[in-house]
C-alpha cells in the first residue's frame, strides 16, 4: 500500500474539465514531481489533495483512509501538510511565531510550541531570522519559512506549490536542499513545479498532466524522453 | 517593559481619581472605563481574528435587557442577571456567528450590522420587554447585594473592575494559542486552515468570549443608568462606537481601546457641552472626520503609530551610530595613508 493513493480523480467546474480520471500513487519517503504545461490541471489536483476543492469523482486515500473532500484542516490533521505559490506567511507575527502556531496543532502549550518551533527553523537554515518580522524576509526565505511552518504539523507528506517558481540560481540550490532533506528525514514530497531543472535530478517519480489528464508517469529520464510529453511542451513538428 | 510600567502607572491613577475629582468628572471617568471595556470586548473578535463586526451593539442590548427584564419580572438579583446575560449573549452569538461567517471582510461587517438591525426592531416592537417605552431598573433596594446605588462612585469601582476583568482576559488570549490562532485566522486564512485551524470554529470562539463581556457591559450601563430603551442600548451607532474605539486606539493591541476611548469619550462629553442641545450629531460628524483621518493616515491607530515613531527613531539612531563609526574608521585610514 502506498503512502497516497490517487484514484481515478474528476474535478469539473460546471462545463470545464480540470482533472478527468487521474491516478497515481507516492510512496513513504518519496519525492514526486507534478508537471505540466500552463492549464494542465496540476494546482487543481494539488487542491483536492490538500482539501481546498472536493473532487467531483475518484479517491484520495492517505495511508489507507479517504480523505477526498474533507476540509484542509482536516486533511492537515491527517497528515497533508501544503505551501502555497506565494508564500502567505503570517505578516504579523515573527519568524518563529509562524511555526509556532503551526506546531500548535500538536501540543496548545506556547512555551512547548516555541521550542519545536525553533528546531524547524533550524531545519530550513532560519533560525537566525526567529525574531524577526516575517514581512521583513525576502520572499526566497519567506518560503522556506512557509515550508517550516507546513512541517511543523509532522506530516506524513508535504505538498509544495511551486517552491522554485521566481527564484534565482542559488536560491534553487538552497530549495533543493530542503527538499533532500525533508525526503532524508522521511516525509514524502509532492511538488507541483514548472522549473524543471530543479525538480528532474531530485525527483524519485514524475507525473505529467497536459489538459487535465495523466499523459505520462515514470522516472525523470523516462518522461524526459516520452513523446506524448515533448509534444505536450513543444507541441507537434 | 516600558508598557507596563505605563499600565501600572495608569491602573494606580485610576485607583486614585475619584479621591481628587468632583461628580460630574466621575460620570465622565466612569463613561470612559465603560467604553473601554466595550472597546476591548469588541478586540477579542475585531482587532485579534479581524473579523470586523458592526453590530455588537446586540450583545450590548442582549446583556442590558437580560439581566433588566430578570430583576423587574423575576427579582432575580443583578449580580445573576449580569452573568445569565452575558451567557445568553454568547450563546445568541452561535446565530450570529452562524449568519455572518459566511461572509468575509466587508461583506461580513454589512450582515453583522443587518444582524443588529434585527435585534433592535425585535426589542422595539417586544411588548413585554417594554417595547419603544424601555424599561426602568427598580432602585427599592439600594447597595451593594442588588448592584444598586445613589451615588456615582460604586459605579466608578464596578466599571474599572469590569474593564480590568476585560482586560485580563485578553491578555491572557493574546498569550495563549487562541491568541496565534486568531491573528493567523486574520493575517491568512487560507494558509492557518492548512496548518490544521479550523477558522470558522475559532472565529466563533472570538466572537463568543466577545459578545459575552460586550453583554456584561450593556448590564452594568443598565444598572448605572436606571433605564434603557432600544435606542440606547441597541443602536447601530453604539456598535461604531464600539469598532471606532479599538480602531482609533489600535486593533489587536491590549490598551488599545483604552487610548482611544479616552479620546473619544473626551470628544463626545466635549461636543455635548459646548454645542448643548443645538449641536446633535456634531460628534457624528467628528466621529466620522476620525475615521478618514485613521483610515489615510494611521490605519493601525494610536498604539500603531507610536510604535512606528519608535521604530522610526530607533533605526535613526542606529544609522547616524553606523554613519559616525563608518567615518571614524575612514579618518583612522586616512591617517595611516598620510
Amino acid at each position: 500500500m502506498s503512502l497516497l493513493e490517487v484514484h481515478q480523480v474528476s474535478k469539473r467546474f460546471g462545463g470545464l474539465t480540470a482533472n478527468q480520471d487521474v491516478s497515481f500513487n507516492v510512496d513513504a519517503g518519496q519525492v514526486v514531481g507534478l508537471i505540466g504545461p500552463n492549464g494542465a490541471g496540476k494546482t487543481t489536483l494539488f487542491n483536492c489533495v490538500a482539501g481546498y476543492f472536493a473532487p467531483s469523482a475518484g479517491s484520495i486515500m492517505l495511508s489507507g483512509r479517504n480523505i477526498a473532500g474533507l476540509p484542509p484542516e482536516a486533511c492537515a490533521k491527517a497528515g497533508v501538510a501544503r505551501t502555497f505559490q506565494v508564500a502567505r506567511t503570517f505578516g504579523s507575527m515573527t519568524a518563529c511565531e509562524n511555526v509556532m502556531t503551526a506546531a500548535m496543532l500538536l501540543q496548545h502549550n506556547v512555551a512547548r510550541a516555541r521550542v519545536a518551533a525553533l528546531q524547524w527553523l533550524a531545519f530550513v537554515n532560519l533560525e537566525r531570522f526567529a525574531d524577526k518580522p516575517a514581512a521583513s524576509m525576502t520572499i526566497s526565505e519567506q518560503r522556506r519559512l512557509a515550508v517550516a511552518r507546513a512541517l511543523a504539523i509532522q506530516p506524513s507528506i508535504l505538498l509544495m506549490d511551486e517552491v522554485m517558481a521566481g527564484l534565482n540560481p542559488s536560491e534553487v540550490r538552497l530549495a533543493v536542499d530542503v527538499v533532500l532533506k525533508i525526503r532524508d528525514s522521511g516525509i514524502a514530497c509532492l511538488i507541483v513545479e514548472h522549473v524543471l531543472e530543479g525538480i528532474m535530478p531530485i525527483a524519485d517519480k514524475i507525473v505529467v498532466l497536459d489538459r487535465g489528464v495523466k499523459i505520462a508517469e515514470g522516472t525523470p529520464q523516462q518522461v524526459s524522453n516520452d513523446p506524448h510529453v515533448i509534444t505536450a511542451y513543444l507541441g507537434d513538428e | 517593559m516600558k508598557n507596563y510600567h505605563f499600565a501600572i502607572f495608569t491602573l494606580v491613577a485610576a485607583l486614585l481619581l475619584p479621591a481628587v475629582i468632583d461628580s460630574s468628572h466621575l460620570n465622565m471617568a466612569i463613561l470612559v472605563l465603560m467604553a473601554a471595556q466595550v472597546g476591548v470586548a469588541w478586540n477579542m473578535v475585531g482587532g485579534y481574528a479581524g473579523q470586523v463586526s458592526l453590530g455588537h451593539a446586540a450583545f450590548y442590548g442582549i446583556g442590558a435587557y437580560a439581566s433588566t427584564l430578570l430583576l423587574v419580572k423575576f427579582g432575580v438579583n443583578p449580580w445573576i442577571g449580569v452573568l445569565t446575560g452575558g451567557v445568553v449573549a454568547a450563546l445568541l452569538s452561535l446565530a450570529f456567528g452562524w449568519s455572518c461567517f459566511r461572509l468575509k471582510g466587508h461583506y461580513f461587517a454589512m450582515a453583522t450590522i443587518a444582524v443588529a438591525e434585527l435585534v433592535q426592531i425585535f426589542f422595539t416592537e417586544w411588548e413585554y420587554g417594554g417595547a419603544a417605552v424601555g424599561l426602568y431598573v427598580p432602585l427599592d433596594k439600594p447597595g451593594w447585594l442588588w448592584m444598586s446605588f445613589s451615588t456615582k462612585l460604586p459605579y466608578y469601582w464596578l466599571a474599572l473592575g469590569l474593564l480590568l476583568l476585560t482586560l485580563a482576559a485578553n491578555w491572557w488570549i493574546e498569550r495563549s494559542y487562541l491568541g496565534y490562532y486568531f491573528r493567523a485566522i486574520k493575517d491568512e486564512p487560507d494558509a492557518a486552515r492548512s496548518i490544521g485551524i479550523n477558522i470558522a470554529r475559532y472565529k466563533q470562539i472570538a466572537l463568543s468570549v466577545s459578545a459575552f463581556f460586550t453583554a456584561i457591559g450593556g448590564s452594568l450601563y443598565a444598572q448605572k443608568e436606571i433605564y434603557i430603551d432600544p435606542n440606547s442600548v441597541l443602536s447601530t451607532a453604539l456598535s461604531i462606537k464600539m469598532a471606532l474605539v479599538a480602531i482609533l486606539g489600535g486593533v489587536g493591541t491590549l490598551f488599545g481601546p483604552v487610548i482611544g476611548a479616552v479620546i473619544l469619550t473626551s470628544i463626545e462629553e466635549f461636543t455635548r457641552i459646548f454645542f448643548g442641545g443645538t449641536g446633535r450629531g456634531t460628534d457624528v460628524i467628528i466621529y466620522a472626520s476620525l475615521i478618514i483621518v485613521i483610515a489615510v493616515f494611521y490605519p493601525t491607530g494610536i498604539i500603531g503609530w507610536m510604535r512606528s515613531f519608535r521604530e522610526r527613531r530607533a533605526a535613526r539612531a542606529d544609522a547616524s551610530r553606523q554613519i559616525a563609526a563608518h567615518a571614524a574608521s575612514a579618518s583612522t585610514n586616512n591617517g595611516e595613508a598620510a
